[in-house]
């Protein structure tokens, strides 16, 4: 066919340039769009710009009259020789400092773990794929389950994890995991990496396959050896992958809400940021204090992901 | 035997002792679940690695439980309902996104990207004022409507991602044939589009069937609970004496199906997940 032979030389114009057909195209494109926009302005956009207005107000959750304007007086506030408000308030730095604890350490682990993983995972052997599909099993367990079963598993009475510790003689009487405050972080940490492992560990695998295998062959007929290869050619073109997986793990990690909630309550020694402006929002009914402590989750999340967008659109400036 | 032999068997022992590892650690839990949803309560105490005699008591009590049924009935509407939601919105923006160059496009997937970092916790109270105004509040709706906005955006990344790889040809072609966009998109790229959209449509599944801020917060009454819910607010005389068997019979009730899904789909939730992820 003729006709699409020029078409496929001129496709550049056909679909770029400002014909007709282009524009027709464009305005369709925007019609496909609208619903999709729409939506995420109905649950997205709308209601963040509410919560930041309702940051600036005392509304209450027991009046639906949206309470009145009271400036930043939520966030902090000078009242004679009294500051108050959410910065000023030891519970919100406790959060911070337990949300900050949370991410250190969960995402530290799980991205050197679900590297570990992935570099075991990347060796050929009968039965691979099979392994593949059984490490993915705690990442399909709904967070409520994983943190139920693993409360049950490090109950401090009947749980198998103390058994198994006193058995081979690792303590002495059982732990507390879940109650005691200086332990009950680390259960925290302990449910979350085993939920999040295999997802990066499928991010690195994917990453590892695309990894040019001549470099590998010539390191292999020079005789240098495997750890330093892995050092000086494995982990530097791994990184760009490392840093989404990463990225993505410590903006997951800053909103943590489920694993906490269900394992500990409301305990103070492993409350989050979420948990404490849930608790506020919803438990206290205190909308405007709530949105307070939400505005400033979102503030953080928002530098963080917006970092996220500048070094992602510098590397594919750098691709081409 | 020689020392290489000997050093090539010792690394294969290894080898095989790490995978071992790694599947007690990724399988065991789960399987301790299962252990202890099969004891009696009166054996509940004692800690035992195998199943000795099966029973399944706990898994009666459970599926006898209207309030248990009427949540999975509610989890598995409101998933549904989401997952077609969220794919019929996102096929449409994903044509645009992902075949059509016009000003706004980096914007508007910017946008959708960042839609998807958002914390869930910072659009709580707007929401919820959203949803009191449409008399959502404790139905399955609310719930509906506020998933959009973790589905949607994960929809839409991952649908424009597969769009963008159909080959230009086809549509050419239909250009010439004097199709408009929308039977370009139904007739000619949805038939190619459809493993992409199980995939993403599982994923959507699975994130909608295991949410829980929205679902603790948007509904009130055990009629309109969700399966996190109901599972997180199973509970004893006091928070000593938790239901340990009932509570495992269904943890297991509601994941097994997941398992089974992720197992048989795993190359396809593998390649949406990295999509998602990697080529972004």
């Amino acid at each position: 066919m003729p006709a699409s032979l020029t078409l496929a030389a001129h496709d550049e114009h056909l679909l770029t340039r400002e014909t007709p057909i282009q524009r027709r195209r464009v305005r369709a494109a925007w019609l496909f769009l609208a619903p999709m926009l729409l939506c995420l302005a109905l649950v997205a956009a709308w209601p963040l710009l509410r919560t930041f207005w309702f940051s600036l107000t005392d509304a209450n959750l027991a009046d639906s009259g949206g309470g009145s304007f009271v400036g930043l007086s939520n966030y902090l506030f000078h009242d004679e020789s009294n500051w108050s408000g959410i910065l000023v308030d030891p519970q919100w730095w406790n959060a911070v400092r337990n949300t900050l604890h949370f991410t250190v350490v969960s995402v530290g682990l799980e991205i050197v773990l679900g590297l570990l993983v992935a570099l075991l995972l990347n060796i050929k052997f009968t039965g691979r794929s099979l392994v593949r599909a059984l490490i993915l099993i705690p990442w399909a367990i709904p967070t409520i389950v994983s943190a139920k079963i693993w409360s049950w598993m490090l109950n401090d009475q009947f749980g198998i994890i103390n058994h198994m510790m006193l058995s081979v003689g690792l303590i002495d009487a059982p732990l507390a995991w879940t109650a005691d405050a200086d332990l009950s972080m680390w259960a925290v940490i302990i449910v979350d990496v085993w939920k999040t492992v295999p997802f990066v560990t499928l991010l690195m695998l994917a990453a590892l396959q695309m990894l040019p295998s001549d470099c590998y062959e010539a390191a292999r007929v020079d005789g240098i050896h495997p750890l330093k290869v892995f050092w000086r050619v494995t982990l530097p073109l791994l990184m760009p992958a490392l840093l989404v997986a990463a990225i993505f793990r410590i903006l997951d990690s800053l909103r943590v809400f489920d694993v906490i909630y269900v394992l500990t309550s409301n305990s103070s020694s492993t409350m989050s940021m979420s948990v404490y402006a849930r608790q506020h929002l919803v438990e206290f009914q205190d909308v405007g204090y709530g949105s307070a402590a939400s505005t400033l989750l979102f503030l953080v999340v928002a530098v963080i992901a917006m970092l996220y967008l500048y070094l992602g659109r510098r590397q594919m400036e750098v691709r081409s | 035997m020689s020392l290489r032999q000997l050093k090539k068997t010792l690394l294969r022992f290894g080898f095989w002792c790490l995978i071992g590892v790694l599947l007690l650690y990724a399988v065991f839990p789960f399987y301790y679940a299962i252990v202890t949803s099969l004891k009696p309560s009166s054996a509940l105490f004692e800690v035992s690695y195998w199943i000795h005699n099966p029973d399944f008591s706990n898994y009666a009590t459970v599926l006898h439980q209207a309030s248990f049924l009427r949540a999975i009935a509610n989890s598995l509407i409101v998933s549904l309902c989401v997952v077609t939601l969220a794919l019929f919105l996102s096929v449409t923006a994903a044509y645009a996104l992902g075949r059509v160059k016009f000003r706004g496009r980096g914007t508007v997937l910017m946008m959708v990207l960042g839609v998807s970092m958002f914390p869930q916790v910072a659009v709580l109270s707007g929401l919820f004022e959203v949803i009191r105004a449409l008399g959502l509040y404790n139905t399955s709706w609310a719930l509906i409507l506020s998933y959009t906005i973790f589905t949607l955006p994960f929809t839409v990344w991952v649908l424009t991602t597969f769009m963008g790889q159909l080959p230009h040809e086809l549509e050419e072609a239909a250009i010439m044939d004097g199709a408009s966009p929308w039977v370009t998109l139904t007739r000619v790229l949805l038939p190619l589009l459809w493993p992409a959209l199980v995939t993403t449509g599982l994923l959507a599944f699975i994130a909608a069937w295991n949410e829980f801020l929205f679902a603790l917060t948007f509904t009130l009454t055990d009629a309109q609970r969700t399966v996190p819910v109901a599972i997180a607010l199973i509970s004893g005389g006091s928070p000593h004496e938790l239901p340990w068997g009932l509570l495992m019979a269904a943890s297991v009730l509601v994941t097994v199906p997941l398992v089974i899904l992720v197992l048989i789909f795993q190359r396809r939730i593998v390649s949406g997940l990295t999509a998602g992820a990697l080529k972004g």
